[in-house]
């Protein structure tokens, strides 16, 4: 079983935002992580190689700081990294599936896992567009999957549930918590890892020039929200208080 | 030329959701303003007969398109779908709720049409001639305006309750449309509903939400309780969840359900920066919690500072006289 796992390196969750002088969001002095649901993916991906056998190679768009989203799946135990690096392309997400399903298009695959959305931008796209591209079917925010026999069974989340599908393999299916817990990497892990092969691309390299990765969407600007002003505390005994919450309730801020 | 704001009808069990009302309102006026008309396109088993409410919110015209193999959404089925109807039609725009089902047919319609989507946004506005979209990033510490200035139709998926639903009878035309929903790859082997006579937490108006001071899965029956008064939907925190006190589809915050209620009621939240970023859009924010320097203080419309297994029954009876 040939294993691809989409991964993106994010903000920490704790991460303050502020804008730089171009009115960006600045990324000097962040910590930077590899992305919660990207984890589910590396882990489920992990599992099922443990049980069919095969190979897991993880695939990132992103600057060379990305590389250490990517060891850190290698030491979780991936055998190999992609790395495109995008140089000064401005991207959305229609251009880093571009991107991502021609490195894909590369290497052999029967499954390709992604987290179902990223924490930064919380697009939740890219995955689904990876798998338009590269023609096959994909199933979202999955909790479960077992793969057997060429195909894949996945209970994914739905508002009132859940449902379980069946999807012929090759398919890309991205994964929301749940689905497991990902492991952390082992000392040992993190000494193999260095060793493990990261192949660092450019555009270039994968035949793509800006035109055919020219972003759709354009960002017009930045900003910070306004923060919420703390409100009221209602002072009193117990009684007096949820007597006094339920009268503000209705009759100044009219909500119920 | 491209022309059209048109509004995927989600439709689950012969019920419109809520959030396409809300998209038909706020298109409507996007629509009069830019001299365009406002289409709905309904997809299913057996939905015509719900063709006409969309006309009540705003709709000039409502595409359906009728097939037994579409009564369950899958995403190759609505995607073929969609996608025909667009390529056939060249709307300028198409506005999805930012739901489940929303964000999945949304990136690969959009794939497929090889065109920009803005997803989870909280507001529309036109600049020039063009939809101009906010969508918080960074779990709302950051808020961007996007646009897709060239290709067509723009895309955008709108966070449910962003917009006020407000019926704007219309006789909507109603048009069956002539599209297979084609090879589907994705067979449905099951379907698990949770019977629930609350609504679904990201359309809720009001949410009542515990945390950690809730103690154990017990106690979850004094909000409920609360919830019940005032037709509202339970929600928790990480930390309930991660506890294993409620299942992770009641968590609200980054690494749960983004929500945006009207009224919001934390109990035994303490406000941990995860949590607040899936619920402060909610626009009014209320905050039981014993311990004073909680951080849902800072971001709460109304607090009380007390132990939440006497105020929120309290609560709930004092709501029930007025509510009755």
């Amino acid at each position: 079983m040939k294993i691809a796992v989409l991964v993106k390196q994010t903000f920490d969750t704790e991460a303050k935002i502020i804008l730089d002088v171009n009115g960006k969001i600045s990324s000097s002095g962040v910590s930077l992580i590899m992305n919660p649901y990207d984890e589910f993916a590396v882990e489920e991906g992990l599992r099922i190689k443990e049980k069919e056998g095969g190979e897991v190679t993880v695939i990132s768009v992103g600057g060379q700081q990305a590389q250490d989203a990517l060891r850190q799946a290698l030491a979780m135990g991936a055998d190999k990294a992609v790395l495109v690096d995008q140089g000064e392309a401005e991207l959305d997400e229609y251009a880093t599936a571009t991107i991502l399903a021609k490195a894909i298009s590369d290497l052999e695959y029967d499954l390709i896992l992604g987290g179902f959305r990223a924490i930064d931008d919380g697009s939740a796209q890219v995955a689904g567009r990876v798998a338009e591209i590269l023609n096959i079917p994909v199933v979202n925010v999955v909790t479960g999957l077992e793969i057997e026999g060429g195909k894949a069974v996945a209970t994914r989340e739905t508002e009132s549930g859940s449902e379980v599908l069946e999807v012929p393999l090759p398919a890309v299916i991205t994964a929301q918590k749940g689905l497991n817990e990902p492991r952390y990497p082992s000392m040992k892990g993190i000494m193999k890892a260095k060793k493990k092969p990261m192949d660092k691309k450019t555009l270039a390299d994968l035949g793509l020039d800006d035109g055919k990765i020219s972003a759709k969407v354009k960002a017009l600007s930045f900003s910070l929200p306004e923060p919420r002003k703390a409100g009221k505390v209602i002072p009193g005994e117990a009684a007096e208080a949820a007597r006094e919450l339920a009268r503000l309730l209705r009759e100044e801020a009219k909500v119920i | 030329m491209a022309q059209g704001i048109w509004v995927f009808a989600e439709q689950r069990e012969g019920q419109i959701k809520k959030v396409t009302f809300e998209l038909l309102s706020e298109g409507r006026k996007a629509a009069d303003q830019l001299g365009q008309e406002l289409c709905a396109v309904l997809v299913g088993k057996g939905v015509a007969g719900m063709a006409e409410s969309l006309g009540e919110y705003g709709a000039d015209k409502v595409y359906v398109v009728e097939n037994d193999a579409l009564e369950n959404y899958t995403t190759d089925g609505y995607t073929n779908v969609i996608a025909g109807l667009i390529k056939q039609y060249e709307p300028a725009a198409l506005l999805l709720g930012c739901t489940v089902t929303g964000r999945d047919l949304a990136a690969q319609v959009a794939q497929r049409l090889q065109t920009g989507l803005m997803t989870d946004c909280t507001g529309m506005e036109i600049s020039g001639d063009q939809l101009v979209f906010t969508r918080p990033v960074y779990a709302g510490k950051a808020i961007v305006k996007a646009a897709c200035p060239e290709a067509r139709p723009v895309m955008a998926t709108i966070r449910p309750n962003t917009f006020a639903a407000v019926p704007n009878a219309k006789q909507a035309e109603i048009i069956k449309a002539e599209v297979g929903p084609g090879d589907v790859r994705q067979i449905i082997k099951d379907i698990v509903r949770q019977i629930s006579e609350r609504p679904e937490l990201t359309e809720a108006d009001i949410i009542v939400s515990g945390g950690r001071g809730m103690k154990g899965p017990e106690n979850f029956k004094i909000l409920e309780e609360l919830a019940d008064v005032l037709g509202a939907a339970v929600g928790a925190s990480r930390a309930a969840v991660d506890a294993g006190w409620v299942s992770h589809s009641f968590q609200v915050g980054q690494t749960g359900k983004t929500v945006s209620p009207v009224l919001y009621i934390a109990c035994g939240i303490s406000g941990a920066i995860q949590h607040l970023a899936g619920m402060s859009s909610a626009k009014c924010i209320v905050a039981i919690n014993k311990d004073e320097e909680a951080n849902i203080f800072k971001v709460a419309d109304y607090g009380i500072v007390g132990d939440l297994f006497e105020v929120v029954p309290l609560l709930t009876d004092e709501l029930k006289k007025i509510i009755a």
